[in-house]
């Protein structure tokens, strides 16, 4: 069992509609994981059911007893995150603010601050339009994206896939170069970096790059909207050589993505031209240099 | 000789929990009294942060000579453990606890 | 003038590659060609802004964030600090106290709950930030280091050295990071008006309404400007208009645009209607900050 995960480091780039495509491609061999858990949106092209759901618990959030506060103030002299104020009079954490470390609780001589358990987000486990199963999350408003949500994704996705004996494990990877990041790359067997030809794409593509390179995965490159920009898609082949990235494929600019988008399909689904083609071979592709 | 091992149950027919901060259980076995003690790892699998780190403090409290686990610790954890007088074998992916414990004897697992 | 009089005006989104950077540089330059303006870069982790403007460097420093540093010298083998530590930051492993600065958060509970004073805090630094200057507007860039990974720290370190640098300012605009998490929420806590930008498409409207969820629980003013507008449907219009949210501007799509901006180049400088929205957007905001209560 392989895991392919598809990152892009800047945003906007079609990471997500190129791995739904996949995942259609994929059909029941794939088990599908949408580690994009902040603005998750694999959901509004795969018709998941949310079969499955459960609360997703991580870290802490201090909240003041108001019955025994003696107003003494201390909570909110040593609390680093400027999490405490006084409203009317009274003594009150702001759970956007409140990193969970859990110092106000411990030197509150009142012991009237309490640790409750943050409900963070939630996660599903979906069937989804191909007949396989699609493990996905979303993460609540101002909640820490530590990577821990990722990884649970990843995990249950893992267990679905060997329990069910599927080939592989498609992840849908965060965007940026952080925690969460580093969560959906963990365990890859191959990376697939999707980017555009554009300063801020090929300045992205770099920095994401670096943090493939830390965990020495096997990865490939899809050039997406290349023909906006002909010079800049020569540059990235260049880098991309430069520097041993397989060069999957480069796709045109064309508005059948955001069409089929809007209908709620996959592209493949949606029209049967170039597009499909070239990334009926993309996959192919990935497929071969993910099991060599 | 102690020998740890991160399983997913509680017993030798157990399979091998392939990750080490999260694990769900950490087996102990004492080569010379034959015991086989079970560790939870309940309260720290759930952990936001740290459990990696956490586990480790764990493994240390226990002190065993050799940690037979699935796919390593990571970067954190490993910094952690390197604090040890301790062998760690990697990749016992796939197999019950007794399978690891057999190829680690017949050294066939790979020693970070 | 008073930090207070500075305008801040926070672009955000909840979609990452709906034009946050490509309003927030060509708001700025727009309102440079007149006012004194400081750009500031908060995506830390894929800072993008200064791809657009060539200037003199004129001001670099190291960001760090605070954490303990053991001595062992005074250390009394209490074991406190691992009790304390609610991230596993700190462990003790028989004699040795070890910190794991990449879990850390600062929140300085062991080094002050120390009897021994054996964890004073030092500085690790986390990235750089960098500022340029052309004429009337600067740009304040800050950039983590791979490998660092909580943004958090960095945000708002960059935001004090904005306020303490530039806090004569008439405005200052900050380009988000993408997203609702805490990152975000530290990015517009101090805005004082957020433009969320969006694009008229089904990830455009479904992210839209995560970042609406944030910035109205934030109490925050806002607007929505609609990017590449013509592409996918109107259904980011009619949820704006079903929710009362002010619609700013929508910008067309325009594969000419998106060639322009692939280069790096001030799509307002070439196309006459984008620079029409920097003047409705500039117009909005003024109006909507007199009309705060002191």
């Amino acid at each position: 069992m392989k895991e392919i995960v598809v990152i892009s480091g800047k945003g906007g780039t079609g990471k997500t509609s190129i791995t739904a495509s996949f995942a259609m491609l994929g059909g029941q061999d794939v088990v599908v994981a949408d580690c994009d858990v902040d603005a998750a949106d694999m959901h509004l092209l795969m018709a998941p059911d949310f079969g499955f759901t459960e609360g997703f618990y991580s870290g802490e959030v201090a909240v003041i007893d108001q019955s025994n506060c003696v107003l003494c103030g201390i909570c909110l002299k040593k609390c680093r995150f400027d999490a405490i104020s006084v409203i009317k009079k009274q003594f009150v954490i702001d759970p956007l603010s409140c990193e969970g470390c859990g110092y106000c609780s411990r030197i509150c001589p009142a012991k009237t601050i309490i640790n409750k358990k943050r409900l963070a987000g939630k996660w599903f486990i979906s069937q989804i339009k191909t007949g396989s199963v699609m493990v996905h999350a979303s993460l609540g408003i101002g909640a820490d994206n530590s990577g821990k949500l990722v990884a649970k994704v990843k995990n249950e996705a893992k267990e679905i896939a060997l329990e069910e004996r599927k080939d592989f494990i498609l992840v849908d990877g965060s965007p940026g170069v952080g925690c969460p990041v580093v969560s959906s790359l963990s365990g890859a067997n191959f990376v697939v970096l999707v980017t555009e030809p554009t300063v801020s794409g090929l300045h992205d593509l770099k920095r994401v790059y670096e943090l493939v390179k830390k965990f020495h995965i096997k990865s490939g490159c899809i050039i997406n909207k290349y023909d906006i920009n002909p010079d800049k898609t020569g540059e990235i082949l260049q880098f991309l050589e430069e520097n041993d990235i397989a060069h999957i494929a480069s796709l045109p600019y064309d508005e059948n993505f955001t069409r089929a988008m809007v209908q709620g399909q996959t592209v493949i689904e949606y029209s049967n031209g170039k597009l499909t083609e070239i990334l009926a071979e993309s996959w192919g592709k990935i497929k071969q240099l993910t099991t060599n | 000789m102690k020998i740890a091992f991160t399983s997913t149950g509680t017993t030798w027919d157990s399979m091998i929990d392939p990750r080490f901060g999260r694990t769900e259980n950490i087996l102990l076995f004492d080569e010379e009294t034959k015991e086989l003690t079970v560790v939870s790892n309940d309260d720290i699998k759930n952990e936001a942060h740290g459990a990696g780190t956490a586990t480790a403090q764990k493994i240390f409290d226990l002190s065993p000579d050799v940690l037979i686990t699935g796919n390593g610790p990571g970067e954190t954890a490993e910094k952690a453990l390197k604090n040890m007088k301790m062998q760690i074998c990697v990749g016992a992916n796939d197999m019950t606890v007794f399978q690891a414990y057999d190829l680690y004897k017949g050294g066939k697992l790979k020693v970070l | 003038m008073t930090e207070r009089n500075t305008m801040k005006i926070a672009i955000a989104s909840g979609k990452g590659g709906t034009g946050k950077t490509t309003l927030s540089t060509n708001l700025a330059a727009y309102i440079a060609e007149r006012e004194d303006v400081v750009l500031v870069d908060l995506d830390v982790e894929e800072p993008n802004a200064g791809l657009f403007f060539k200037g003199e460097l004129t001001h670099e420093e190291e960001i760090y964030k605070m954490i303990p540093s053991w001595d062992e010298s005074r250390c009394s083998q209490c074991g406190i600090c691992a009790k304390v530590c609610n991230y596993h930051a700190v462990i003790k492993l028989g004699e040795s106290v070890i910190v794991f600065p990449e879990l850390c958060h600062s929140c300085y509970a062991c080094s002050e709950l120390c009897p021994e004073n054996a964890l004073p805090v030092i500085r690790k630094k986390q990235g750089t930030l960098r500022e340029f200057s052309n004429q009337k507007l600067k740009l304040v860039e800050s950039r983590l280091d791979i490998g660092e990974e909580q943004a958090v720290p960095a945000i708002a370190k960059t935001k004090k050295n904005v306020s303490s640098r530039h806090g004569g300012m008439r405005y200052a605009i900050f380009d988000c990071p993408p997203g609702t998490s805490c990152p975000v929420i530290e990015a517009v806590k101090d805005a004082d008006i957020v433009i969320l930008v969006t694009e008229s498409t089904p990830f455009g409207l479904h992210d839209l309404k995560l970042a609406v969820g944030t910035v109205r629980e934030l109490r925050k003013p806002f607007g929505v400007v609609v990017n590449r507008f013509g592409i996918g449907n109107d259904d980011v219009i009619t949820y704006c208009r079903e929710q009362n949210i002010p619609l700013l501007a929508t910008i067309p799509n325009n594969r000419k645009i998106a060639e322009m901006y692939s280069i790096g180049e001030l799509v307002y400088r070439h196309f006459h209607e984008v620079g029409e929205v920097m003047e409705h957007i500039v117009n909005y905001c003024i109006n909507i900050v007199a009309e705060k209560p002191a």
